[in-house]
């Protein structure tokens, strides 16, 4: 490795620290926009946009899901653990909707502060595990 | 060490290096591919939550694996030849790129067919999907670039220039589970600590992976033989494998 050689390197070395500060600022201003969906402590806390469609995600609450009957209309509550939202929904759900699941829904606020969503979406988690083994889990917890 | 390096990269020997290894690597293909293909297919359980419709990880985690790996393989490529003037890095780094926007296009492709029944939509405008389009747009731009310069040597400077500053999207496509609010779920393999899948699940997944690593070097090497011989076509030693 010679002098231009190094000199070459500290160049190259000198454009990726530029690249990354410039990206890790633009980044950290969009940090909201970024940000796919607001926690119900966030809407909680007055931070999600009030008569604007935004994203709210969190856990479907353990013995809240209600179907309608005579229609599609379901209703369960979101939470974080912390707060939680009532969600009102008028469609078909994905496979992986249940109690205790991560879900993302699209909608508004309403004046009684229940969320209408016209989209939800279920987040899977990084678990994966044979059958077998999750009742064996159950087994052993309870 | 150093002579051995400065060998390696002239072309003739590289080219009688990259013939000498191929059959190796293409045997450890076919191997690690049978066993993965039939590990994830046929040993492997359903998965508790999602049925059989998991055994898409099979492809798709080593998709999004080698997408970044090969721009990280490329932009290294890239700085090394900028650095050093080396003829074969561009050669590798031209060899690369239709492999690297292929691998992103299937792991995109692979994840939104999955994401339709498990997460309702095809896809969502998240930060994972979205710095993963970004790197395909990366690739395309990486190919278009080439193709669009004329002069070999300044279109081999264009692009190695766009590799690296490009190389800041990786971290970002990595990190953008843990950074940000996404649909997408955090990693499921961890290089420390243990991972969050079953061992009956995680074996023939980490063949895969060893499978389309070595498929990627296997066709590199053909690709960049290729690529020796189409630009040194008028030089002795080719005009004597011809004869």
């Amino acid at each position: 490795m010679n002098h231009i050689h190094k000199q070459r390197a500290i160049l190259i070395a000198l454009i990726i620290s530029c690249v990354a500060i410039a990206a890790g600022l633009a980044l950290y201003a969009l940090q909201q926009n970024i940000n796919l969906f607001y926690s119900p402590s966030q809407i909680a806390a007055g931070q999600a946009p009030p008569a604007h469609e935004f994203r709210l995600g969190g856990l479907v609450q353990m013995h809240s899901v209600h179907h309608d009957n005579n229609s599609l209309r379901v209703t369960f509550g979101v939470t974080d653990n912390k707060n939680s939202v009532l969600v009102q929904y008028n469609g078909v759900l994905p496979d992986l909707f249940r109690e205790g699941q991560s879900v993302v829904a699209d909608g508004r606020l309403d004046s009684h502060n229940v969320f209408i969503a016209d989209q939800v979406l279920a987040k899977h988690d990084e678990r994966y595990m044979p059958a077998a083994v999750k009742t064996f889990l159950k087994q052993a917890k309870s | 060490m150093w002579l051995w390096f400065n060998k390696l990269t002239t072309s003739k020997v590289f080219y009688q290096f990259a013939g000498r290894l191929l059959p190796w690597l293409g045997a450890l293909t076919i191997i690690l591919l049978a066993y993965g293909l039939y590990g994830g297919l046929v040993l492997a359980p359903p998965d508790y939550q999602q049925g059989d419709a998991f055994r898409i990880i099979y492809v798709h985690v080593p998709c999004a694996l080698l997408s970044m790996m090969i721009y990280v393989f490329m932009a290294v490529a890239a700085a090394v030849g900028l650095i050093f003037r080396i003829k074969l890095a561009d050669m590798l780094v031209t060899a690369s790129a239709p492999l690297g926007a292929s691998f992103t296009l299937l792991a995109l492709v692979t994840g939104s067919l999955w994401g339709k029944p498990m997460w309702g939509a095809w896809w969502v405008w998240d930060a994972r999907l979205t710095s993963e389009l970004i790197l395909l747009f990366l690739y395309l731009g990486v190919i278009a670039l080439r193709s669009a310069i004329p002069d070999r040597e300044q279109a081999a400077k264009a692009c190695a220039i766009l590799l690296i500053v490009g190389v800041i999207n990786i971290p970002i496509i990595h990190y953008s589970v843990y950074w940000w609010n996404t649909l997408h779920q955090g990693a499921t393999l961890k290089l420390f600590g243990s991972s969050l899948i079953a061992p009956s699940m995680l074996h023939p997944l980490l063949a895969m992976i060893a499978a389309f690593i070595f498929y990627f070097a296997v066709v590199l090497l053909l690709r960049t033989r290729c690529e020796i011989l189409k630009r040194e076509r008028k030089s002795r030693w080719v005009l004597e494998l011809k004869n």
